[in-house]
């Protein structure tokens, strides 16, 4: 105890305040958004591809934009739908994992094996199948994302769920009449969270890279609305003419996309999850 | 409702493990009655099947494993094990109850112990939250727990062993059952301890009235809390009667193996 080594949970507090961090700048990209950039993102000039100017910090694109605006705009699209797919495949994974889980048997064989049926396609090919199936509006690419994620959340929901059922409290709950139904999502869920908590911002990283390859592929939301995806896939042409057009938002992307690792990492450490 | 009869009659109780045709008998056949108020013991050594004999009362069974169970459970001449699950759950907790061997993992590890109690009240008696409080704060109180408002709003680990196994007793007499089974309720805490808690079971048993199942394996235990005593060894009851008359006149070559094994103190002064 008097090694002057940092505690076991002192680099894990360090990852999840520095992902908190990153995360309060992401959150606030997405709530504040418009009012944020410095002018609108369908705004044109006559300088087209411009470098860095006092006006425009991060120059302008192809038909005169401001970059930085539209990195800002853009933003909140690609993250809205990372939000908003995230939580959707949370909540299925959720009801299916602890159903899957808890009742075992039959239910446990049938829902896992329609996962796995997902599971089982490469998560690019599912997506593009379904959004052209569907059609490339931002409720389906939602609803697309959230269920090639549903089936890697239930598991992860699942895993923990069947060894707590079997913890005495479950029984001891059990003998004095709770409900089914309350044993399930009072006495196992909540001593399983930890693990879906890592999982769940894992999965955020991961949509970030799924969102915007979608919409590099013009299966994202339809333009002129930004996104980073789509600005990618727009500014790749003149990449040697103004490369700020394509570093700025594959940088956007990384920057949000690593801001789930760390978090997920210093959560990881921080609910000491592994070590039960 | 009368109070003829036994409360628990209990006819060719099998239960066995494992799958159709494959299974393991582990109870095999026994038949005993409860009368109302009447405290029973069951002894026997480890895997003789009383643990199962009690949770197969409750139709409790072990999870992850299947379990066929067969005669008939009678409460108060209706048959436990043909009843429907929802009304399984309205019998356990407030008809019959149960104490478990391990205080330590019984309760929910991330809910208080007030709240424990509060749901259960809550669920089988449709009381408010704040009647239910009152009355978690009463029971706390009544198995012994010192300044039971704010310890009610402490989690589990902030108890002692012997302080859970309270809340547990707490937890199973709160809506005044009519048969409290014991399963080990004092192998798992230390021998101060243990005699507490059995003299707070007795004194429960007196106060509420109701009859009390207790199961262990040391005979020690028994002397003093039950009238009658069952025997188990291997799936059967292989000698019952009144207490004393077991303790001054073993039948079973068994029994007496298991009066045999309780250390007594002139032996152990005689081996130092």
């Amino acid at each position: 105890m008097n090694d002057a080594a940092p505690r076991p949970g002192a680099r894990g507090r360090l990852l999840l305040t520095i992902g908190l961090v990153m995360l309060a700048v992401l959150v606030a990209v997405m709530v504040l958004g418009p009012s944020l950039a410095p002018y609108s993102p369908s705004r044109t000039t006559p300088d087209s591809l411009a470098g860095p100017t006092a006006q425009h910090w991060l120059g302008t694109d192809s038909i005169g934009r401001d970059l930085l605006s539209r990195l800002i705009v853009g933003g909140r699209s690609t993250l809205l739908i990372t939000f908003a797919s995230v939580a959707l495949a949370l909540c299925a994974g959720l009801v299916l994992g602890l159903a899957s889980g808890y009742l075992g048997g039959r239910v446990d064989l049938v829902v896992m094996r329609l996962l796995d049926v997902i599971f089982a396609f490469p998560v690019f090919l599912l997506a593009i199948a379904v959004v052209a199936a569907l059609g490339p509006t931002v409720p389906n690419l939602i609803l697309t994302i959230a269920i090639v994620y549903t089936p890697t959340l239930a598991r992860v929901v699942r895993a923990p769920v069947l060894s707590v059922k079997r913890w005495d409290h479950v029984e001891a709950a059990r003998s004095v009449g709770v409900r089914e139904f309350d044993i399930a999502t009072r006495h196992v869920l909540p001593l399983v969270v930890s693990p879906i908590i890592v999982q769940t911002s894992l999965t955020l990283a991961n949509t970030i890279f799924t969102v915007t390859a979608l919409s590099f592929l013009g299966l994202g939301p339809p333009p002129p609305d930004p996104n980073w995806g789509s600005m990618l896939a727009e500014a790749r042409q003149f990449m040697e003419l103004a490369p700020l057009t394509v570093i700025g938002p594959a940088i956007a992307i990384v920057f949000a996309s690593l801001t789930f690792i760390v978090l997920a990492n210093g959560l990881r450490e921080a609910l000491d999850v592994g070590s039960r | 409702m009368s109070d003829a009869g036994p409360l628990l009659q209990v006819r060719d109780l099998t239960a066995a493990f494992g799958r159709a045709g494959a299974a393991a008998p582990v109870v095999k056949g026994i038949s005993f009655d409860v009368a109302p108020g009447e405290a029973v013991g069951f002894v026997g050594e480890s895997g003789c099947g009383k643990s199962v004999t009690a949770r197969a009362i409750l139709r409790l069974a072990p999870e992850g494993a299947s379990v066929t169970l067969g005669g008939r459970v009678a409460y108060r001449g209706r048959d436990l094990l043909q009843l429907p699950a929802r009304e399984m759950e309205q019998v356990r907790g407030r008809r019959i109850a149960m104490v478990f061997q391990d205080p330590m993992a019984s309760l929910n590890p991330v809910m208080t112990v007030g709240q424990q109690i509060d749901d259960m009240l809550r669920h089988h008696q449709n009381l408010s939250r704040r009647a239910a409080r009152r009355r978690t704060v009463d029971l706390l109180g009544l198995v012994g727990i010192r300044d039971p408002a704010s310890r009610a709003d402490d989690y589990p680990h902030q108890f002692s062993g012997g302080m859970r196994q309270r809340v547990m007793i707490a937890m199973a007499v709160s809506c005044e059952p009519d048969l409290l089974i014991a399963d080990e309720p004092t192998t798992a805490l230390d021998v101060t301890v243990q005699a507490q808690i059995l003299r707070l079971l007795l004194r429960l048993r007196h106060e509420l009235g109701m009859a009390l199942m207790l199961i262990t394996h040391d005979f020690g235990v028994i002397a003093g809390m039950v009238e009658q005593v069952f025997v188990m060894h291997r799936g059967e009851i292989v000698e019952r009667g009144a207490v004393d008359a077991i303790f001054r006149d073993p039948q079973h070559p068994y029994t007496r193996a298991l009066l045999a094994a309780i250390p007594r103190i002139e032996t152990a002064r005689r081996s130092s």
